[in-house]
């Protein structure tokens, strides 16, 4: 029995010595990090979002290699690829529904973030990070749900860059540009089929720095309360298991649909070829734009509309100084915790509204939600932080766990 | 002292030359990096031949009164409606100074009788509903948008909902009775 290192061990240092990046990765998700102990089933969902974006960014370009980015083939393009193309039917039902499980992931993540204050100081970048990766999935959603090139394409297409005609001045200039005509036609699905192929490598950057952003200052916790070195456990093997028994909880629910429920998410106007001299009666974008598009529709004002529908995304970047409370988690936070259930609530009856015809009850509750959804951020979030009285806090996180007993 | 005092007035003075320079260079460069964008993003505007199909005759003749036809310009519709005289006297019988996009049937139209219009509702560009008989005019009977609910009158004007404009008049000329060129 020799000290020395075997022949695998000296190869590995070697290499080590010259780009460390086994340590690397062991110090971002391995046994490296340290990571609170409590962390609940809440913080899979980080995960979750990365690997959904590897069976988006798998699936994708694999789907490329068969489509056919003009307006006369698109469609039959996407037709061939369901009845010709080895699997691929099972590539394009899990890209489109990988789409709408993307974003269930990562709104599960968000509330996460906004019930247990992860959007406060120190993370307040790691959180900007997090709305701009949100932002760049809306846009590669967008451009993506165009590229079949059914009527909900094109008229989902033709009505968000019209949003852009809203700006004052420039704004048709603006509407020429992005369609490189005079109306959504095969240049506007060129470039839509470029971006679309280009933004996900955008957002895997943006991942990269929302990864290290969060560990400068280490994950969150359930407690809101900073972490001591005693109140944390490597991240491999304790959470890479947790993870994966989520990840297996998760491809269960995922390729349920996948398998016997593929259009339950589309819409059935999208199976009818693009028309550009019919209008579909009833136009719906996909479920996870409903909310912003009933705030769109919720005044009568093209410019005040289109304002509010951005100004609803925009308004996640301030929130970390709009919340005036320093404690973070909502679990010691009485009132904030049952308004925050009910901003839940108000987000669920905007979802429900956009997929309404806008009269009636439904336009009513759109009001009532755009107007709760802002009256949240802006009067409660302050005020609330400033009249609330929050529950004692644990020293740390082991001092509940220890306690519980002498009860 | 007399010397380091010349030799402290020089590097001031060189200093303020090299940061003339400095920015006399980088305001140059950022310029020139300004008008070499140009192109690139000019490059996603129409190109020439989406261009050259920017007009397109048609014959009216066909067109009985209290009809409309629909025309395909530049890959948008172009409505026609020929209007009876009931609906042109209704059209002009209504303030228009009130209106959201204030502006009378006179100036929309060059023969009275038809009303020419760009199909593609002012909001975010739907094609409004009205043109067949078995579809809904909206409550001002003209064209009504199902996507926001947008209400256009007898000369496409809006009159409720979230369009700020009326439904835009395209350049056209009669090139005889019946005739049109548009674009």
């Amino acid at each position: 029995m020799s000290t020395e290192k075997s022949w695998g061990t000296q190869a590995f240092d070697w290499f080590e010595e010259r780009l460390p990046i086994v340590s690397f990765i062991d110090n971002t998700v391995g046994s490296k990090y340290p990571a609170p102990k409590n962390l609940n089933y809440f913080w899979n969902f980080g995960a979750l979002a990365g690997f959904v974006m590897v069976i988006m960014i798998l699936t994708g370009i694999l789907l490329a290699m068969s489509y056919t980015p003009h307006v006369d083939h698109a469609f039959q393009s996407v037709e061939r690829i369901m009845r010709d193309v080895n699997s691929g039917w099972l590539l394009r039902y899990m890209h489109a529904n990988g789409a709408s499980f993307f974003f269930i992931v990562v709104y599960i993540h968000i509330f996460r973030g906004l019930y247990y204050g992860s959007y406060k100081a120190p993370r307040e970048v790691l959180w900007w990070l997090g709305i701009i990766i949100m932002l760049i999935m809306m846009m590669t959603a967008f451009t993506g749900y165009v590229l079949p090139w059914g009527q909900m394409s094109f008229w989902g297409a033709t009505v968000i860059t019209n949003l852009f005609s809203a700006i004052p001045v420039i704004g048709d200039e603006i509407v020429t540009l992005l369609w490189g005509g005079f109306s959504v036609d095969n240049p506007t699905l060129n470039r839509f089929f470029a971006l679309h192929f280009l933004m996900p490598f955008v957002l895997v950057g943006v991942v990269i720095l929302h990864v290290w952003a969060l560990h400068i200052p280490g994950s969150n916790n359930p407690l809101g309360i900073n972490a001591t070195p005693k109140d944390k456990i490597p991240f491999h093997p304790y959470y890479t298991a947790k993870d994966v028994f989520g990840l297996g909880v998760f491809l269960l629910v995922y390729f349920t649909v996948v398998f016997w429920f593929p259009n339950a998410m589309g819409h059935t106007d999208n199976y009818i070829p693009a028309n550009p001299l019919s209008t579909p009666a009833h136009i719906v974008p996909e479920w996870y734009f409903l909310p912003f598009y009933a705030i769109l529709r919720s005044i009568d004002d093209k410019l005040t509309g289109v304002i509010l529908m951005f100004g609803s995304i925009l308004i996640l970047f301030v929130i970390p100084w709009l919340d005036t409370s320093r404690v973070r988690s909502a679990t010691f936070r009485p009132i904030f915790r049952v308004l925050f259930w009910i901003f839940l609530i108000d987000c669920v009856v905007l979802t429900w509204c956009g997929a309404q015809l806008p009269e009636g009850i439904p336009l009513i509750l759109t009001r009532v939600g755009t107007f709760w959804y802002f009256f949240h951020f802006l009067v409660l979030m302050p005020v609330i932080g400033w009249i609330e009285t929050p529950r004692p806090l644990p020293t740390s996180i082991s001092t509940p766990v220890v306690a519980k007993p002498a009860e | 002292m007399a010397d380091a005092a010349e030799h402290q007035a020089v590097p001031t003075e060189d200093e303020s030359r090299r940061d003339f320079l400095l920015h006399a260079t980088l305001a140059t460069g950022a310029v020139g990096v300004a008008v070499s964008m140009w192109p690139l993003i000019n490059s996603m505007n129409p190109a020439a031949d989406t261009l050259a199909l920017s007009s397109v005759e048609a014959s009216l003749a066909g067109l009985q009164e209290g009809q409309a036809i629909t025309i395909s310009w530049r890959g948008k519709p172009v409505f026609v409606r020929y209007r009876t005289a009931v609906e042109i006297e209704e059209a002009r019988s209504e303030r228009w100074q009130d209106m959201p996009d204030p502006q009378p049937d006179e100036e929309r139209v060059q023969d009275d009788r038809y009303l020419i219009v760009i199909g593609v509702c002012t909001h975010l560009g739907c094609i409004p509903l009205g043109q067949k008989t078995t579809e809904t005019r909206g409550d001002y009977g003209g064209y009504f948008c199902p996507c926001h609910g947008s209400h256009y009158d007898l000369s496409a004007r809006i009159r409720r909902g979230p369009a700020p404009a009326n439904l835009e008049v395209p350049e056209y000329i009669f090139l005889s009775e019946t005739n049109i060129r548009i674009g």
